[in-house]
């Protein structure tokens, strides 16, 4: 107990709390000749709120499969994101970007290391 | 490899003036920012780190113990300060954007535990911003 709160602080409330997390997906492709489209942005769209949206929106983090091993960082959450997201075909994911707080974000690229100018 | 990204604040004065120069050159180039008597900005800085997620933590790093760093390296040697005449790097290089962003990733690279600086973002107005990753 001491522990957990010496390293986490006030996050370490255990009634939890809570933040309004924006999340930024980029895809990157060819253009598309008929459409003129990268991908669909409607399905992008579509994705996102099935499968991100209605997954972790009001609710606990901390009671999602997803973190039960895991702590519920947005290192984490950014990490568990960026793996959803690979489920998307219509175009390449390149980079997760969540924000947490108008201060603090996190951008996962997978295990590579992205060129300078991506990040 | 994840990434994360701290905003803080500060608010200095400089001016814009290279010795070499003559006071007409001086203004030809630097126009208004030339003013002797300096002006003001709101800077907004952004630093990215980027490393391993602590598998017992979940951190890469602890965003207080950033936060912190950030205040004592930059934002307390610069906040409210004139950056021409206070603070020394200045003392030789012109304080533009370019340069403040320079001096921000010398003055932190190598202070963050657990994780490598990437890039330093300093904004001198919400439409103009610098961006450092180091030599590359």
């Amino acid at each position: 107990m001491v522990k957990n709160a010496t390293v986490y602080g006030k996050c370490n409330n255990p009634h939890g709390h809570g933040h309004n997390y924006t999340v930024q997906i980029t895809v990157s492709g060819q253009v598309d000749p008929v459409t003129g489209m990268v991908c669909n942005l409607v399905d992008l769209d579509g994705f996102a709120r099935k499968n991100i949206v209605e997954r972790f929106d009001h609710t606990n983090l901390n009671t999602l499969d997803c973190f039960a091993q895991k702590v519920s960082t947005t290192e984490n959450l950014s990490i568990e994101i960026y793996h959803i997201f690979k489920g998307f075909t219509a175009a390449h994911v390149e980079r997760i970007h969540v924000e947490e707080t108008s201060n603090n974000s996190f951008d996962y690229a997978g295990n590579g290391i992205p060129a300078p100018g991506t990040i | 490899m994840i990434f994360l990204t701290r905003k803080a604040e500060f608010s200095s004065a400089h001016f814009y003036w290279n010795d070499a120069w003559s006071p007409e050159e001086n203004e030809r180039v630097f126009g208004k920012c030339a003013n002797r008597n300096g002006h003001g900005h709101n800077y907004t800085l952004e630093v990215t780190v980027g490393g391993d997620v602590d598998p017992v933590s979940g951190f890469v790093v602890d965003l207080k113990q950033l936060k912190d760093i950030l205040e004592r390296e930059v934002v307390s040697v610069y906040d409210h300060r004139h950056l021409n005449l206070e603070v020394p790097e200045f003392a030789k290089a012109i304080p533009t954007t370019e340069n403040i962003a320079i001096a921000v990733w010398n003055r932190l690279d190598n202070k963050i535990p657990n994780a490598k600086l990437h890039r330093v973002r300093v904004y001198e107005m919400p439409d103009l911003f610098a961006d450092y990753y180091g030599e590359l």
